[in-house]
């Protein structure tokens, strides 16, 4: 197996209970050959226990205690498979407006959203939310699958119709690139196999289409930044003057001997190596930890961003942002909260609440102003310091920030600069 | 395709590093927790790259059942030498011996669960705020639910239902006087692709991952070494095989498999094809369906 070009495909799946998310996990699981024998005996068991005829897929992915006894998922897990052609994570994650806050989570790292959609059913509330959710935490790619098919006798116009409801809905967002599958999770039409019972669908079944997305230009490979993490000093005999920048490059490509600048203070450089350990690296591009140093000696500590000196990114004590609100204490008018962005931490105030979302309807609510549990607004921050700050649209990694409550400490919420 | 992307095991890692500088500059005082298995090595291989030049800011802690395998003690301290860390020990011996837990009793008695009382009293002895754990969400269903950053009480409680969402690179490690954390850098790691990785990293591993022929006996569906530590039962049959151990933990408890992978290629082959979790041949995960789930509500790692 060649795997030294295999990427990994991260991609989130929100439902709830009877839609059938569990059984398709639970099917691509199993189809692509990742359950492994003793965990297949375990649910072979517990299905027969249950009465049930065939194996229950939707075992494979059982939770906690509390959530077994309940039948339903609180919490974001994660699972992992693995095809000759990707790796990938799934954040599986509850549906249920109540845990709007798991499906955020879940949303907040993946390339690809799964919507489910009951075929019998069609585009309902729940369709809508997870959409907005995919939409808002701006996802590059999401795949409608229309299960059940089996229920619906495989019939192309039901499939038909409700793409056509999905398009309504999907024109209304900001969604770049969406698929369509029909498929019964239950009996494995089009999630691993191509099924025997819609030969009128002739595109990719599920898993050839996760495996072949092109998912390379999702990251920003243009705004190069760097924000620093921590500095590394080692000053041993070998690496008497060694003053190493290390951090994860959020963005963009750096290369040896661009010139540079150290935001906020402004000072400029150039970059003099990059290294991973004892590689030297010539370049280095999104997503890689390295460690970066300078031709001159500048005063730059965790917090600070290097950038190139032509791109830079807005530098604001002021954002205005989508906040999804986590905690059950609401949002207390003017507390002060610590804001952290990238590997900068300030603290902050929500200085006004312009409008909610109705994220069932997807419309405004401009009146209702306290910030609940789950809720979504748009709002306005300021900071006590700069910080160094991209759109949400353009930069996942520097649009993004959480708050943290001073008092608990606690993650109280998650918002998108715009 | 474009040149600019990161295969799966380059994002891993670097997703591990960025994990790892996070601890060194949210916590004052954070240890890697050391056992000596394959995890925990390569926990401290990622800590090596992420902080090189300088040397690895953080001890090695090792919870110590007082059941070793001797191959694993000998790496440990050769590893340690070479990196020029500080070794912390918690032993589950002399909490025995005071008193602080009591040892289980009969043919099917562990160190186990004690170990969780050692954790504690180890963290909280030598005022550590943050543990860094080799811990794997593909392991076991409660550790799917897992955070990277992953915040505990003052009595070191994993609370499931009151986990702190975790979104895109953002850790918040805050805490309050008497918490901890613990941080588990290669949560999205598989068992295949640690495999993968040793590999190509060709990264030193104790040679009872190896293939080597020993003694043991058949218990609980799995071949376990014969050793001073094993609880003897009577006219047991004692077996001379070639085995190799995928995971490693405390003698007594940990089973072999049969096999012929005497090199990682040879692994990498073999755990490829393997139709069994690792966690499969571990008589501590065998005790009930949520064996997992209530250790680490407890402190477990």
């Amino acid at each position: 197996m060649k795997i030294d070009k295999n990427q990994l495909l991260r991609f989130t799946t929100a439902g709830s209970v009877d839609d059938g998310k569990s059984t398709l996990i639970g099917r691509l699981l199993y189809d692509s050959k990742s359950i492994f024998e003793d965990q297949l005996d375990a649910v072979e068991k517990t299905s027969k226990r249950k009465g049930h005829e065939k194996v229950d897929l939707a075992l494979f992915t059982d939770g906690l205690k509390d959530e077994r006894e309940q039948g339903i998922t609180i919490d974001v897990a994660y699972r992992y498979f693995t095809t000759p052609k990707r790796k990938f994570i799934i954040a599986d994650t509850p549906g249920h407006i109540q845990y709007t806050r798991n499906m955020v989570t879940g949303a907040s790292t993946a390339n690809v959203a799964l919507i489910l959609i009951d075929a019998r059913k069609g585009v309902i509330e729940q369709t809508k939310r997870h959409s907005y959710i995919a939409s808002l935490l701006q996802i590059s790619h999401v795949i409608v699958c229309i299960n059940k098919m089996d229920l619906v006798d495989y019939k192309e116009e039901v499939f038909d119709d409700i793409v056509h409801q999905y398009e309504d809905l999907s024109s209304k967002m900001m969604i770049k690139d969406v698929r369509y599958i029909p498929i019964s999770a239950l009996e494995g039409d089009n999630v691993v196999h191509r099924s025997e019972n819609m030969k009128w669908y002739q595109n990719a079944p599920l898993l050839h289409t996760l495996e072949t997305l092109h998912i390379s230009s999702d990251n920003n490979m243009i705004d190069a930044r760097f924000p620093v993490q921590t500095v590394l000093r080692p000053q041993s005999e070998e690496h008497r003057d060694y003053r190493g920048y290390a951090g994860r490059i959020a963005s963009g490509i750096f290369r040896i001997g661009d010139a540079v600048k150290v935001l906020p203070s402004g000072f400029t450089s150039t970059i003099k190596s990059m290294n991973i350990q004892d590689t030297q690296l010539k370049e280095a591009f999104s997503e890689m930890s390295v460690a970066i140093t300078l031709e001159d000696d500048i005063d730059i500590s965790r917090g600070d961003m290097l950038v190139k000196i032509n791109n830079s990114p807005q530098v604001t004590q002021d954002i205005t942002a989508m906040l999804c609100w986590f905690n059950e204490e609401s949002a207390r008018p003017r507390a002060k909260y610590v804001l952290r962005h990238t590997t900068n931490s300030q603290k902050a105030i929500i200085k006004e609440i312009l409008y909610k979302v109705d994220v069932n309807a997807i419309k405004r609510v401009e009146n209702d102003k306290e910030l609940k549990m789950n809720d979504i607004s748009k709002v306005k921050i300021r900071t006590t310091a700069p910080l160094m700050v991209d759109e949400y649209m353009q930069n996942r990694n520097t649009g993004s920030f959480i708050l943290v409550d001073e008092a608990t400490n606690e993650t109280v919420a998650a918002g998108m600069i715009m | 395709m474009s040149k600019y992307f990161l295969n799966y095991l380059d994002e891993l890692e670097s997703e591990a590093i960025f994990v790892l500088r996070e601890v060194y500059a949210q916590f004052r005082n954070p240890v890697i927790l050391f056992s000596g298995g394959k995890d925990s090595i390569l926990l401290t291989h990622l800590a090596k790259k992420a902080f090189y030049p300088s040397k690895i800011p953080f001890a090695l802690m090792h919870i110590d059942t007082g059941h070793n395998f001797p191959e694993t003690i000998q790496f440990r301290d050769d590893l340690v030498d070479k990196l020029g860390v500080e070794l912390l020990v918690g032993s589950v011996q002399e909490a025995i011996e005071d008193g602080r837990v009591l040892e289980e009793k009969g043919k099917n008695a562990t160190r186990n669960s004690l170990q969780i009382t050692t954790l504690l009293d180890a963290i909280e002895d030598n005022q550590i705020d943050c543990a860094i754990g080799g811990g794997r969400r593909d392991e076991e269903k409660a550790r799917a639910k897992e955070r990277f950053f992953s915040h505990r009480d003052d009595f070191g409680q994993w609370t499931p239902k009151n986990q702190r969402p975790e979104l895109w690179n953002l850790f918040n490690g805050k805490m309050h006087q008497g918490e901890h954390f613990r941080v588990f850098p290669i949560s999205n790691w598989t068992e295949m692709d640690v495999w993968n990785y040793i590999k190509r990293e060709q990264i030193a591993i104790p040679s009872l991952y190896y293939a080597h022929e020993r003694e043991v006996v058949w218990r609980s569906d799995s071949w376990i070494p014969v050793s001073e530590y094993l609880p003897k039962i009577e006219n047991e049959e004692i077996f001379t095989k070639k085995i190799r151990f995928r995971t490693l933990g405390d003698i007594t408890i940990t089973g072999g498999i049969e096999s012929d992978a005497d090199t990682l290629e040879k692994i990498v082959n073999e755990v490829s094809s393997m139709r069994e979790t690792e966690r499969g041949n571990r008589s501590d995960d065998k005790r009930s369906e949520t064996a997992m789930e209530d250790r680490k509500k407890q402190g477990y790692f």
